[in-house]
């Protein structure tokens, strides 16, 4: 290990390509630390948005126009508005407006903190990307089939989550796929509320080692592999779960 | 070969606008507005000044920089498509070369976070360049357009290669019957009729790019959400903070939402056709 920071060091002093993060402890656990932040993000907001995909594409086929209307509101809300400046209202107006927790200090704990926010702001807003992507695979699944569950006895509730929601799921998994991309780059706007995530860490590593074409150039191909990573691995799941005769 | 003409693009968009986006306002500024002034004022200390009156001498200003946004959306969309058009036909090039650099470009500036590659374009590019002797400046705006502008062209140029290829493959053999030359049927033939398919992916990206413009702020440009900040800390009463932010958010959705009723308006049409 030693041998690859001595290597890096030579790099800094023989042509001026400061990649400090491998030769410097610091920066290093910094860089780490970030990496763990955005990898920890991505997976929260994640589960957290398919969980609120699911919940709106079943609320959506409900039979009270309020309910479907709510849901309505809350999508188009979030998809056609700065995802930004949903954050920056999450974190500031809706934060302030909660009671804070007493902790010693004079202003007290908040009761969210900023990852948490940065949670909930990009889950609501990749939500509301997946219930639209998801109502568009249950309009997909053939009438027949929720027919011939109802035929069977099945509730309402049975139908959704054992028939109609797992065929959806597979036929609109290429789109769903296509936003979880964009949900792993969105990520990087925790920046704004200084979420240490790793374009935060990385930030700091330029401002104090001045070393900001190195470390942009880094932070691009550790950006790409992430992206990579979750292309095979949803291409993989693609594979697994194909239905054969469905063409999808 | 050629796509029916008909009426002008601009009626075309003008009768499938529907009224919906216009409810959709009114309910979110009848709605959400008063509650988060009402709010806020029960926040507020008693005595200051009402939360409305502070509200509204900002709003002009803020509503200037949400402008601000709307130009640097314009711009970066008209650089990103002349960019997106040349980085697309190089998708389809015959040459391989061409078409694995293309590719190359293409995977990358389209899978890397649009903030990053705001940073890069904002320290990387240089604030003037001497160019035969002349010094032509580069303000940092300039530059967050470039910025913007790149994702922008990789994802143009997936638009403009999957138009062409979604256009049937008896279109180029009947113009080569024909004795047209490839530059002749792909500006002639193909693209006349791909441009319409093209314009329901395009507008969907514009209103992307206008939901990003907010970014630049973070790099430093002056924009609507600079003015929100400013004011808020020009103020210093975090009670404003709910109906200022939710004001910038409902100037973003007046412009957005149209564009995206629009768009689904175009692709059930043009499914419907097709």
């Amino acid at each position: 290990m030693s041998g690859v920071a001595e290597w890096f060091r030579w790099l800094n002093s023989a042509h001026g390509i400061n990649l400090s993060i491998f030769y410097d402890g610091f920066d290093q656990r910094r860089f780490v630390t970030g990496l763990e932040t955005t990898l920890g993000l991505s997976l929260a907001c994640v589960l957290a948005s398919f969980a609120l995909g699911v919940l709106g594409a079943w609320l959506q086929g409900s039979r009270s126009p309020l309910v479907r209307g709510g849901v309505r509101c809350y999508v188009e809300f979030f998809r056609n508005t700065p995802p930004l400046v949903q954050l920056l209202f999450f974190y500031f107006a809706v934060g302030t407006l909660l009671p804070t927790l007493p902790d010693g200090t004079a202003g007290g704990r908040p009761l969210i903190s900023n990852v948490g926010w940065a949670i909930i702001s990009l889950s609501l807003f990749a939500g509301a990307h997946n219930v639209e992507i998801f109502r568009s695979g249950i309009e997909a699944v053939p009438r027949a089939m929720r027919e011939a569950a109802e035929a069977l006895g099945h509730s309402r509730l049975q139908i959704f989550r054992l028939i109609v929601f797992p065929l959806a799921f597979r036929i609109s998994l290429p789109a769903f796929n296509n936003n979880l991309v964009n949900l792993v780059k969105t990520t990087t706007l925790a920046y704004a509320i200084a979420v240490p995530e790793l374009l935060y860490a990385s930030a700091q590593i330029w401002s104090e080692s001045f070393n900001v074409k190195e470390m942009m150039n880094i932070l691009l191909l550790v950006y790409l592999a992430l992206i990579a990573l979750v292309v095979w691995g949803m291409a993989w799941l693609e594979r697994r779960l194909r239905i054969p005769g469905y063409s999808v | 070969m050629r796509a029916r003409s008909g009426r002008s693009a601009a009626s075309e968009i003008m009768t499938l606008l529907d009224p919906r986006w216009l409810r959709a306002l009114c309910l979110l500024s009848v709605c959400l507005l008063p509650v988060s002034l009402a709010l806020a004022q029960a926040k507020a200390a008693p005595g200051s000044e009402s939360i409305l009156a502070g509200v509204l001498r900002w709003l002009p200003l803020v509503f200037s920089g949400f402008l601000f946004n709307l130009l640097v959306s314009v711009l970066s969309m008209a650089l990103g498509t002349a960019l997106g058009v040349g980085l697309g036909l190089g998708l389809i090039a015959r040459g391989t070369p061409t078409r694995v650099m293309s590719l190359g470009a293409m995977q990358f500036f389209r899978n890397a976070p649009w903030l990053v590659l705001l940073f890069y374009a904002m320290f990387l590019i240089p604030y003037q360049i001497t160019l035969f002797g002349r010094t032509v400046p580069f303000p940092d705006w300039i530059k967050a357009v470039i910025g913007l502008a790149l994702p922008v062209m990789a994802n143009i140029s997936e638009i403009v290669r999957g138009g062409v290829l979604s256009i049937p493959a008896g279109q180029w053999e009947s113009a080569r019957g024909l004795a047209f030359t490839r530059r002749q049927i792909l500006w002639l033939v193909i693209i006349p009729q791909a441009v319409r398919r093209m314009i329901p992916p395009w507008m969907n990206l514009y209103a992307t790019l206008t939901m990003a413009t907010p970014l630049i702020s973070i790099v430093g440009v002056q924009d609507g959400l600079t003015m929100t900040r400013s004011a808020l800390v020009a103020e210093g009463r975090p009670e404003l903070f709910l109906p200022m932010y939710l004001a910038l958010l409902i100037m973003f959705f007046a412009f957005c939402y149209p564009v995206a009723l629009t768009t689904r308006a175009l692709e059930r049409r043009f499914e419907a056709q097709t």
